[in-house]
Formats: C-alpha cells, sequence, structure tokens
C-alpha cells in the first residue's frame, strides 16, 4: 500500500519533469530552429483553417443561446438595452478563448496526438534520429507555432460569429433596440477585454500544442499505446484549459 | 570501428546486455547472430545511440556515444545509415520523397542533383517506376529495398541492418542479401547485421558474432562459427531443441 503510494508519487513527478522539460526544449527549438515555413503553413492549415467550420457553428449557437439567456435573466431588472454588452464581455472576455481552445482540442489536438503517436510506434521517430535530424524540428516546433498563431485568430472569428448570433437572437427575435445593442457593447467593452482573450487563446495554443505532442511522443506500444495517448492528450488538455483560464482570470481581471 | 566495451543494460529487472564487449571491424560485413529476445536489437540501437548503456562504453572511431551532447551525439551519427526491422519509411512521403528526404535535410545539392542520385539509389536497389507511390502500397520486399536506398544516399561509412530479411520470401531474401554484398563492394562501408538466417548469413558476413545471455559468446569467421565447438553455438545454427539453450 506504501509502497505503491510512493511509486505513483515518484512516476508522477517524473512525468511531471518529462513533461516541463519538453515545453522547455520545445521553446529552444522554437527560437533556434524553428522548421521550414512549409510545414508550419501545413499546420496552420490543419489545425487552423480547417477547424474553423466547427468554430463557426459553435461560435452561432454559443452567441444565439447567450442572447436568449442574457435576455431572460436581463428582462427581469428592465435592462435588455445591456443585451449586447452581456453577450459581447462573456464571448471575448471567456467563452470565446475557452470553447475555441476546447473545439481545437477535441478536433486537432487528438488528431496530432495520433500522427506523432503512430510516427512513434512505427520506429519513424527513430529513423529521424539515426539520421542526426531533430525530430522536434519536424514534428513539434511547427505544431507549436502554428497553434500559437491560429488560436487566437479562431478565437477573434469565434466572438465576431457569436457577437452576430447573440443580435439574431436579442434584436431579430426578441426585439431588443439594435442600436442599443451595438452602442452599448462599444461603449463597455475596452482594450483590456480584448486583451485578456487573446493572452488567453495565445496560452491555450501553448496547452494544446505541448500537451498533444508530448503525449504522441511518448506514447506506449502498438495500437492501443497511441489510442491511450490519444484519450490522455484530450483530457488533460481540456482540464488544463480550464484550470490555467481559473488561474488567468484571477490575475488578468 | 565501433568498441563496446563492459555494456549492461537492463529494462526493469530484465537485464538483456550483462558486460558486453564487441568490436567491430572496419569496412566489412559484421553479423550479429543469436536466439530471438536475446537482445540483438538492443544491442543494434547502442551502437547509433538509440539507447544509452545503464554502464559501459561505446565508441565510435574513439569517440564516446555514451554521456555526451546532443549535438556531439548527431555529429557522430551522420556517420551512420539504418534499415529498420519494420524499416520505418515515413508513411506520409512517397517512396521518392523518402530517398530524397536526408539529402535535402543534409545536403545542400541543387534539386537536379538530388533527383540523380535518388533514382541512382533506386536502380542500384532494383527499383523503378514506382517513386510516386507511397509505402503502403508496396510489397514487405519492395520497401525494405526502399529502406536500403534510404540508408546509402547520404554514402554513409556505416550501415545497421535491423533483421533486413526477416518475413520475406527465399527469393527475395537471397537478393536483399546479394544487394546488401553489391552495395558494400560498390560503397566499402562498414555493416552490422543482426540476422536469423542460418546458414545464409555465413556466405554475406566476414565476421560473425553470437549474442547469448547478455554477451557475446563467440566472435569470428564464419567458418570459425560454423566449425565451433561451443555447445550452445552448435545448437543454435544447427537448430536443434537439445543443448544449452532452452526455448521451451
Amino acid at each position: 500500500m506504501v509502497q505503491a503510494l510512493g511509486h505513483i508519487t515518484i512516476n508522477s513527478v517524473r512525468d511531471l519533469g518529462k513533461a516541463g522539460w519538453f515545453l522547455l526544449y520545445s521553446f529552444y527549438m522554437i527560437v533556434r530552429r524553428p522548421g521550414s515555413l512549409v510545414h508550419i503553413l501545413k499546420q496552420m492549415r490543419f489545425i487552423g483553417t480547417k477547424s474553423l467550420f466547427v468554430i463557426v457553428l459553435t461560435a452561432a449557437f454559443t452567441g444565439m443561446v447567450l442572447g436568449l439567456q442574457g435576455y431572460y435573466t436581463l428582462a427581469k431588472f428592465g435592462s435588455e438595452g445591456m443585451l449586447g454588452v452581456a453577450v459581447a464581455l462573456s464571448l471575448i472576455r471567456e467563452l470565446g478563448p475557452v470553447l475555441a481552445a476546447l473545439m481545437v482540442t477535441g478536433r486537432a489536438g487528438s488528431a496530432i496526438t495520433a500522427e506523432i503517436g503512430i510516427m512513434r510506434i512505427s520506429e519513424q521517430i527513430d529513423a529521424l534520429e539515426t539520421m542526426a535530424l531533430d525530430p522536434f524540428k519536424y514534428l513539434v516546433t511547427p505544431k507549436f507555432i502554428a497553434a500559437m498563431i491560429s488560436l487566437p485568430l479562431l478565437c477573434a472569428i469565434f466572438d465576431v460569429i457569436g457577437i452576430y448570433g447573440g443580435w439574431l437572437v436579442g434584436v431579430k427575435l426578441l426585439g431588443v433596440n439594435p442600436g442599443a445593442y451595438f452602442y452599448e457593447m462599444e461603449k463597455s467593452v475596452v482594450w483590456r477585454d480584448v486583451y485578456s482573450g487573446f493572452v488567453k487563446s495565445f496560452s491555450f495554443g501553448v496547452i494544446i500544442a505541448w500537451i498533444s505532442c508530448y503525449k504522441g511522443y511518448y506514447a506506449g506500444h502498438g495500437a492501443e499505446g497511441v489510442s491511450r495517448a490519444t484519450t490522455e492528450a484530450v483530457v488533460l488538455t481540456s482540464v488544463l484549459i480550464l484550470v490555467w483560464d481559473y488561474f488567468l482570470t484571477s490575475v488578468l481581471l | 570501428m565501433i568498441t563496446l566495451r563492459n555494456v549492461h543494460k537492463s529494462f526493469g529487472f530484465q537485464k538483456v546486455l550483462d558486460g558486453l564487449d564487441l568490436d567491430i571491424p572496419e569496412g566489412k560485413i559484421t553479423a550479429i547472430i543469436g536466439p530471438s529476445g536475446e537482445g540483438k536489437s538492443v544491442l543494434l540501437k547502442h551502437l547509433i545511440g538509440l539507447l544509452h548503456p545503464d554502464s559501459g562504453q561505446v565508441q565510435v572511431d574513439g569517440e564516446s556515444m555514451v554521456g555526451v551532447r546532443r549535438s556531439q551525439l548527431n555529429r557522430i551519427r551522420e556517420k551512420f545509415g539504418m534499415l529498420f526491422q519494420n524499416v520505418a519509411l515515413f508513411d506520409s512521403m512517397t517512396v521518392y520523397e523518402n530517398v530524397a528526404f536526408p539529402l535535402q535535410e543534409k545536403t545542400k545539392l541543387s534539386k537536379n542533383e538530388i533527383r540523380h542520385l535518388v533514382l541512382d539509389a533506386l536502380e542500384d536497389v532494383g527499383l523503378k517506376n514506382i517513386e510516386n507511390k507511397y509505402p503502403d502500397e508496396l510489397s514487405g520486399g519492395m520497401k525494405k529495398r526502399v529502406g536500403l536506398a534510404r540508408a546509402v544516399v547520404l554514402n554513409p561509412k556505416i550501415i545497421l541492418f535491423d533483421e533486413p530479411t526477416t518475413g520475406l520470401d527465399p527469393i527475395i531474401k537471397r537478393a536483399i542479401h546479394q544487394l546488401i554484398k553489391d552495395t558494400h563492394a560498390k560503397f566499402g562501408y562498414t555493416a552490422v547485421i543482426v540476422s536469423h538466417e542460418i546458414p545464409e548469413i555465413f556466405d554475406v558476413a566476414q565476421n560473425v558474432a553470437m549474442l547469448y545471455r547478455g554477451k557475446i559468446l563467440q566472435q569470428g569467421s564464419p567458418e570459425e562459427i560454423e566449425n565451433s565447438d561451443h555447445p550452445a553455438v552448435r545448437q543454435f545454427i544447427s537448430g536443434s531443441l537439445d543443448g544449452p539453450i532452452h526455448m521451451i
């Protein structure tokens, strides 16, 4: 019992150290050898462009439901005119970065882990090493850079689509004054809100690339090892995004 | 010349290499034979620094591979080419891109020069008109030959072969062995082959070492090994169930 507990503790500390080293080395490599532009653009297409559809879809419905819920709450105080502010602030400060990151985790993060994991178990990563080439340059840094650029952009798109989703429900369906919706929004949303959303989505990009690449890079044996790595990557990334979101919010607020 | 001195390696409680000493002579084909699961692939991975010994020394041309910086390791690795047991071709690249990859990344040759070298290397291994296929469209024997082309294309000093003929039919097996001999004669590299192919490997290799229980049991010319009076070596070569090696 005590032995097992000690074993688990030692293993988790070691994993933590390995993951930390992985992150540090990734940043070192981003500075030293960021990889070719072609690789980075390919990854941006995969992480960014191909996530657009799912981002637009979730953003539209998130904005619409915010419109509904916000209207319901604000109507109790007779201040439906503030709906635009409520929708925009929730999206820009919180829901945009978080939901966009969670969608990208499900769509691209899992695929990154599976891709690197399969390369690990089929010895393709070893093959790169035997050619005296650093696997990070080809497999890890392009994904880091792509995620760090794509996530803030996806988040921005999420915010805009969401705000129009709220507008559709609030203004067109529930009859909020269209002028008030945008005027109040413009008055209340400050640069700091946008900035905090940007910082969040940027750091979520780092988390997604970090955990997905790390889990794939150290995938276990065979198909089962890759499937376990993929599951762990998605769960861990999602949890980390929410935990980190809390800390960032408390600092940035 | 590659030398291993007193190399120990364990995975968990399982001892794989137990104080192993081995000299691999330059410019010759050295075969490493021995029962399955004795750690021949593990030994091969130590030579190129994919695995590191728990204790002991691995030296390539007098330079240590153990406990050195990554840049130093990579500099020594430039002398190597390796053909993996399952070939490990990059499966999202075509055959052409696979063979061209080390040239693009490690040399400053023009596209045209690379094209020539790649097509030459593919022709050396008897492959034509498959440049645009993907690895999963190829048979096992073709994959091995593409892997061989990728391993020789940078003209390395040392090439490691991890069971290059396992799972192939007898004719392709012979063809692969012939290709190794031909490319060796052409380029003069140092070859290390992990193999189960008894007795065919004795025609290919100039130097044979038998790995057993984490040590090199005997090393010598193919004739010496074939005529060995060591009971475990004799049993392994004859494929007999009786003897010091217990499989069942």
